[in-house]
């Protein structure tokens, strides 16, 4: 029913459904996503290979762009390592699209639409807030300049349990506060948009022209995160210095390394088109268009049963 | 040092926070598609019975408190302390004011309660949930009242004080729900 919904939306706006593999050679290097390992032995790997479960779609879909595909959707499964909870299941549904020549402006209006429907809320409000700004509307807190300790005072003052003795760098208080404070505010009975993500937090977004947010969103309702998406990176040299960056901050926090994606790499050298994208997480979207409150509700088997 | 890591995390699991022996209530995994993990955990103090709440980086390590339930059957009280035994190994312990509290009003000779030990001590101990105790004291009630409307005040051989029909008597014994404190029947000899 909702995945009958989201076909037709997509057929509306003449978007192409695809399919990409979901276990690959590389994946995401996010430091803050971990994708879970497999390995392949046989036929073309006789020494064994190790694979990668998706953390998404994304870098797949991106090549199919570089290729010409025109605007592109998928839903599929995709897989994140140390993820289980209320609002995370290792497992879970992305509905991932990618429109060339579009603006993020439009694209955020086309995801809200897409959100409406599932929920079957065609009136339910939106409103946008830059990530700065909710910060200092909420915790008079300037995200560009605040330090390690001013957004641990911030999180003592908050009375955010446990922040006297928490080891985090500016980002990550940034997160703690983002989660426990701001966004169980956002989009109660709205849909609500958080733009302009520090650089620092860009993902795969591009970074903005006044150099210190990214051209990145979020949709929030009734505190969940629903969506992600941005203006994609197109340029091959700053992807590969994201994707080494990554891997640095891996190894100096004594985690494993990723393989680089180089045929994505390959992809956007050849020039992937002038594109935004957006991810839905639609285990959520389903868990509160039904009215529950955890995920478990809504998969058939979750992770402890599966 | 046996500690717990933050994947471990899990309703009942004991924990050593600030000194303090601590089980968790409540586990919620709290992390931004993009951003750092969190474990915000909701705690109770097993030595003042306060609820906490505190967060936790996904990943981290916190050391775990040596708690353990146990049925131990109690003894008798020396003035300060109750004594309290094992009834497979022999094992005596002795609980202080703190650790007995509410269930002292309840407990007599020969009853088994749920004791909380850490590092072998007690630090909780939880009282049957219905004990059979003597009225010590309480007024004569009126002839022919054998509802349970209005009731009297009476007190009970180990001096606690519950609310009683108006029928019941000194000398006869009792059912008591301890978690409420409430009369539950009056108790024949056999």
């Amino acid at each position: 029913m909702m995945l009958a919904r989201v076909r037709a939306f997509f057929a509306e706006l003449d978007v192409l459904e695809v399919e990409t593999p979901i276990a690959g050679r590389s994946a995401g290097t996010d430091p803050q996503v971990e994708p879970v390992r497999a390995r392949y032995t046989g036929p073309g790997a006789s020494a064994g290979t190790a694979l990668y479960l998706q953390t998404s779609p994304e870098f797949a879909m991106k090549r199919l762009l570089a290729d010409g595909s025109g605007p592109i959707y998928q839903v599929c499964k995709a897989f994140r390592d140390g993820e289980a909870g209320r609002l995370h299941n290792p497992e879970f549904t992305i509905l991932e699209w990618y429109r060339p020549g579009l603006d993020l402006g439009v694209l955020i209006e086309e995801t809200l639409q897409l959100i409406r429907l599932v929920l079957s809320r065609g009136e339910l409000a939106a409103a946008t807030y830059r990530y700065a700004d909710l910060f200092r509307r909420f915790l008079d807190v300037d995200v560009f300049a605040a330090t390690p300790d001013a957004l641990r005072a911030t999180a003592i003052a908050r009375g955010v349990a446990g922040a006297e003795t928490l080891d985090l760098d500016t980002d990550g208080w940034l997160d703690l506060l983002m989660s426990h404070v701001i966004q169980p505010r956002l989009g109660g009975d709205r849909l609500d948009v958080v733009v302009e993500f520090p650089a620092s937090q860009a993902a795969l977004a591009r970074h903005n022209p006044d150099g210190h947010t990214a051209a990145r969103f979020e949709i929030f309702h009734q505190g969940v995160e629903l969506a992600n998406g941005s203006q994609e990176l197109g340029d091959p040299e700053e992807q590969a210095a994201r994707f080494e960056a990554d891997n640095r901050a891996r190894r100096s926090a004594g985690r494993q390394t990723v393989r680089v994606d180089q045929a994505l790499l390959d992809a956007l050298q050849a020039g992937l088109p002038d594109c935004v994208g957006v991810a839905v997480g639609l285990d959520r979207l389903l868990m509160l268009s039904l009215g529950r409150a955890d995920l478990d509700s809504v998969i058939s088997f979750s992770f402890g049963r599966c | 040092m046996a500690t717990y890591n933050t994947n471990e995390f899990r309703g009942g699991l004991k924990l050593l926070l600030d000194g303090d022996p601590c089980t968790i209530i409540e586990n919620e995994f709290v992390k931004p598609g993009k951003g750092q993990a969190f474990n915000r955990v909701k705690l109770r103090n097993l030595k003042t019975g306060r609820v906490l709440e505190k967060t936790f980086k996904s990943g981290e390590s916190v050391e775990a408190a040596d708690v353990i339930d146990r049925d131990l059957q109690y003894l008798y009280n020396d003035g300060e302390f109750w004594h309290f035994m094992d009834a497979e190994s022999f094992e005596q312990y002795q609980a202080d004011e703190n650790a007995v509290a509410e269930a002292a009003k309840w407990i007599k000779d020969q009853d088994v309660c749920l004791v909380t030990l850490w590092n072998g001590s007690p630090i909780a101990v939880e009282a049957p949930n219905f004990v059979v105790l003597e009225i010590t004291e309480t007024d004569p009630g009126l002839k022919g009242d054998t509802s349970g409307g209005g009731g009297k005040p009476a007190t009970l051989e180990t001096g606690a004080v519950v609310r009683v029909p108006l029928f019941v008597q000194t000398g006869e014994k009792i059912k008591v729900d301890t978690r409420t404190g409430d009369y539950v029947s009056r108790v024949k000899d056999e």
